[in-house]
């Protein structure tokens, strides 16, 4: 009892590291892709640790007008739910830290966590600016929930039609890679659920053409306006911590494979090799689904963003979730 | 005053306009462009001036801008500096002798650098931005 719980507290404190720093590692990837791709030489890799370094020597003002209690509460709540977050998620052939205590849908109610906070923080600072933010950040929640769900449902329904036992357990997701269980149907519903994903990646992490709460030219930083100094820090945080929870949930249902089942390594090497090839998938899905989409798009206004996720991806992931039941129905690929 | 290396490689800049004629405005946002690409260093526009580190004054600080500038350099966190662009916040600049200044911005706030020209090239304002911290540099070194 006493090594699980020591282990339990060890996998914290490490996997707690690893999102912080992994996170800001991926932040300034995106800065220098992103800068690259507009013909600019982009800032040093470590530039957002210098920024959060000179947040947290900076003053931190709290409005008069605010909630303070709530104002301040807002950043912890969010950084604290982003890496709990990643304590359910496996990294590369490693098991999740609290794997056994939560599954798929757990994280499902976790990722929408940190959004909620923010949306507190902002309605908590008092200012019209920050209000509509708030407002903004809660309708970008209820559209992009759907598309998000339903790519996850329909992965965890699939495995349990293949006869998987234990079907929405994150480890299971990622030792049975969905892509072997589907026939032709079921490839071309996957592949339609990742452009779904692919989408829902930005909105969940408020990053542009979704920073519509966030907006700077007509919002003036939205839900953040009146955060400075360490309250910012902590939300700058926890959205690269967020950054790395998408990216492998990404990782996790749509590109499971590890090194080591193709390549006969075993102990420490194998461990190791897994953990670069999972980087290298993290970096390949911030890239196309964070970067490239920043780079190539401007910001949808707050109702386009509502009939886009609402209407079109809805109905990829719709159209993904059909394909999927009648891959399982008409028997093709594995069915139990 | 808390400076650090880390504060010179991080400025965050918001950008007031206190009755410019928008030139110096233009110069700016050419300053931000890829082609000078600020961002190597750090530098990016912020839409708030609670995450501002710098606050790029422009214009010569019309009577009804007074309190305002007043108010978004009080809201600003400290450590801060302020930067005047152009000749108009230096001495009122065509507009020296209207019955409308408050200005020029050093008589409403505390100005760290001065940048003239009508309007200064974005070279201009870089090299502002350069003595900024140098400026910042020789502070933390006293502290």
């Amino acid at each position: 009892m006493i090594g699980m719980i020591t282990a339990a507290v060890v996998g914290c404190i490490g996997i707690t590291v690893y999102g912080l720093l992994f996170g800001l590692v991926l932040q300034g990837v995106d800065r220098k892709c992103a800068a690259r791709m507009q013909a600019r030489y982009g800032p040093p890799l470590h530039q957002p640790f210098i920024d959060i370094a000179k947040l947290l020597c900076k003053d931190n003002i709290i409005p008069k007008n605010a909630v303070t209690s709530v104002f301040n509460a807002a950043p912890v709540i969010a950084l604290a739910a982003s890496i709990t977050i990643l304590l359910y998620l496996p990294i590369g052939s490693i098991a999740p830290v609290l794997g056994g205590w939560g599954d798929i849908i757990l994280v499902l109610y976790l990722l929408t966590v940190p959004g909620l906070a923010m949306v507190a923080g902002g309605l908590a600072s008092g200012s019209p600016y920050a209000t509509v933010g708030s407002q903004r950040e809660m309708v970008t929640m209820i559209a992009y929930e759907l598309p998000l769900a339903i790519a996850i449902i329909a992965i965890a329904w699939r495995l349990n039609a293949a006869g998987v036992v234990d079907p929405f357990s994150l480890a299971t997701i990622a030792q049975t890679p969905v892509w072997s269980v589907v026939g032709i149907p079921g490839i071309i519903g996957m592949l339609l659920l990742m452009v779904a994903m692919a989408w829902v990646t930005p909105a969940e992490l408020s990053r542009v053409p979704c920073d519509t709460p966030e907006a700077e030219t007509e919002l003036c930083g939205g839900i953040l306006v009146e955060y400075s100094g360490k309250n910012l820090a902590l939300f700058t945080l926890s959205g690269a911590v967020k950054t790395v929870a998408m990216a492998t949930l990404a990782v996790v249902l749509f590109l499971p494979w590890n090194l080591t089942w193709f390549v006969p390594l075993t102990g420490a090497a194998g461990i190791i090799a897994d953990l670069v090839f999972f980087v290298v998938k993290v970096l390949l899905v911030v890239f196309f689904s964070v970067s490239l989409i920043r780079v190539g798009m401007a910001r949808f206004r707050i109702n386009h963003l509502v009939t886009f996720y609402w209407g079109y991806i809805t109905l990829i992931g719709f159209a993904g979730l059909l394909l999927l039941v009648l891959d399982a129905v008409l028997g093709m690929g594995v069915v139990a | 005053m808390r400076l650090s290396p880390s504060f010179n490689r991080s400025l965050w800049v918001f950008h007031f306009n206190s009755g410019s004629c928008n030139g110096c405005d233009i110069e700016i946002v050419a300053a931000l462009t890829p082609r000078y690409d600020p961002e190597r260093f750090g530098i990016k526009l912020v839409g708030s001036p609670r995450h501002a580190d710098v606050l790029l004054v422009t214009g010569p600080v019309v009577h009804d801008m007074a309190d305002r500038l007043r108010r978004v350099y009080a809201q600003m966190p400290n450590p801060k500096v302020v930067m005047c662009i152009g000749s108009c916040g230096q001495s009122g600049g065509v507009f020296y002798d209207s019955y409308n200044l408050d200005g020029p911005v050093g008589d409403v706030i505390p100005v760290d650098i001065y940048v003239p020209g009508c309007a200064p090239r974005p070279e201009a304002i870089i090299d502002g931005v350069v003595k900024a911290i140098v400026l910042l540099e020789s502070l933390e070194e006293k502290q």
